[in-house]
């Protein structure tokens, strides 16, 4: 038998194909873009092509992410926070608490023993804090944004980011290079600025032991470093980590569809 | 007869006043603020002195104000930009005891004093929500010039919600309503009172007055006028044309200021 997990994010649309052994054989990443019904259609599309599957190959489609309602041709929809636990505590069995930092919101969720929500805090008020800080970051600096958070990583003289408000942060960051400071300084600063932010957000819910990193910013070294340092632990963080969402919304499908054939 | 002068550097705009005892006003202006502050003020300065066909000699004091005050090489003091519009708002509108000054970077409410001192303040400028900086996003993404925005915004016709606060959020959603359909108009309008009510819950915490007066840059968008009486339930004074007391009131109550500070000053001596 095989499942699907649909996440449809602010910025990208994933989508994942698994098996009934919960072995994932296609996945999809795609820019959410302004159509999120096709988005939600071209990620499933994809996966499909990827697994070398037909879909009416699959048995049950789950719909997650911000625009879960979107994903028309979904058996169920179900939230993206309980999905990005189940997921983590799939790949990584010892997660004890998530945190999600995507396109436009950032959630810490501690999880329990079985993969299960117990408590969830969540910004998605503000963009500071949020994948779109880091967008911001790389335009106004002119780095391409994959390459900021290797790029932070050379920083020698970090700055310290003062300003909140990804608007304001401009300006801050135009007089830091009017000053001459390095790229590589303030691009450090940002991180730092954005690490601050999570384990805040993490600490609101009480930071536990083991912490998996989830969502479009696991795919930012910088990022992963920044928040290690700040918290001073190893993350739980891998090449699943930014389909956590769709990984958990396939496991639901399994449970689900598994019901139905019994 | 005693010339002052009132320098108004804020983030986007620099204004200048000169005013003489009589409180006339002998010449002002309005310039864009750029990146160099202090040339900023020098130019606006001169440019002023030349249309009052005043020498630099013939003023006797200058107060500098606004987010650029301390930037002013040739001022005689700084005031804050809270006690400079309490002071211009009261010149322009005698009975306004509540003010909202929506800036470029800063939204800030206070309550004054019938003899223009400030009983109370509060002050946005952690975040670009219910500032100018909301409005300059928001033309950018639906790509209408930013003095086109208030008047097309009065054309709504369902006006549709933007719920997100933050300026930079607020763009998904824009460009969501885009995709769906939905007029520029109506959008518009949603954006005029998205910020219309985040800069409300400012002025509640002063408190708001039977006169309610709006300044700063925001003043200029006829759109965010209305929709503050909208939200309010009450007319505000404002200048949207006409005199520009909402834009003039920083350097009208500076170049006040200094009317009042000149003479004290030479009685000490």
């Amino acid at each position: 038998m095989y499942i699907a997990g649909v996440d449809v994010g602010s910025t990208q649309s994933k989508g994942l194909i698994m098996d009934d052994e919960r072995r994932i054989l296609g996945r999809s990443l795609l820019d959410t873009g302004a159509n999120v019904v096709k988005a939600a259609e071209r990620a499933f599309a994809l996966a499909l092509e990827d697994a070398r599957l037909d879909p009416g190959d699959i048995a049950y489609i789950v719909g997650t992410g911000y625009g879960r309602y979107k994903v028309t041709f979904g058996h169920a929809q179900i939230s993206e926070i309980s999905c990005h636990a189940r997921g983590a505590k799939l790949i990584f069995p010892d997660t004890r608490m998530v945190l999600d930092i995507g396109g436009q919101d950032s959630k810490a969720i501690k999880v329990g023993a079985e993969g299960e929500v117990l408590d969830f805090s969540m910004n998605d008020k503000c963009a500071a804090g949020t994948g779109r800080f880091l967008v911001m970051a790389a335009s106004y600096l002119d780095v391409p944004l994959e390459k900021i958070g290797e790029l932070s990583l050379q920083a020698k003289k970090p700055v310290n980011i003062t300003t909140t408000c990804t608007v304001f942060v401009e300006s801050e960051i135009m007089s830091h290079l009017a000053r001459g400071k390095k790229a590589e300084d303030i691009l450090r600063g940002m991180h730092s600025a954005i690490a601050s932010r999570s384990i805040s957000l993490m600490s609101r819910v009480g930071i536990e032991e083991k912490v998996t990193f989830t969502g479009g910013v696991t795919k930012n070294i910088g990022m992963v470093r920044a928040l290690e340092e700040g918290l001073e632990m190893t993350l739980n963080v891998g090449s699943e980590s930014h389909y956590m969402g769709a990984i958990g919304a396939a496991l639901f499908a399994l449970e689900r569809a598994t019901v139905l054939v019994v | 007869m005693i010339i002052t002068a009132g320098i108004d550097v804020g983030a986007f705009t620099t204004k200048v006043i000169i005013l003489d005892g009589d409180e006339k006003i002998r010449a002002k202006t309005l310039a864009r603020t750029g990146g160099d502050l202090a040339r900023a003020s020098e130019e606006v300065y001169t440019q002023t002195l030349e249309q009052a066909g005043l020498g630099r000699k013939q003023v006797d004091y200058i107060v500098s104000t606004g987010f650029g005050r301390y930037l002013v090489p040739f001022r005689d003091i700084q005031v804050t930009d809270i006690t400079s519009h309490a002071r211009g708002i009261l010149h322009y509108f005698p009975h306004t005891r509540s003010v909202l000054d929506i800036g470029a970077q800063s939204t800030r409410a206070f309550k004054i004093e019938p003899n223009g001192r400030v009983k109370t303040f509060r002050l946005n400028d952690k975040c670009a929500a219910g500032a100018g900086a909301f409005l300059v996003r928001v033309a950018h993404y639906l790509e209408v010039p930013l003095e086109e925005m208030g008047p097309l915004s009065l054309q709504y016709q369902e006006p549709q919600t933007i719920s997100s606060v933050c300026a930079v959020l607020a763009e998904t959603e824009i460009i969501n309503h885009i995709s769906a359909g939905v007029r520029l108009e109506d959008i518009l309008k949603g954006a005029m009172t998205a910020i219309a009510d985040q800069s409300i819950v400012l002025l509640r915490r002063v408190g708001v007055e039977q006169e309610v007066a709006l300044s700063g840059g925001a003043s200029k968008n006829i759109g965010v006028v209305k929709a503050l009486e909208e939200r309010l339930g009450q007319r505000i004074n404002c200048s949207s044309n006409g005199n520009e007391g909402s834009l003039f009131a920083g350097a009208m109550g500076a170049a006040i200021l200094g009317q009042i500070r000149l003479p004290k000053l030479h009685k000490k001596l």
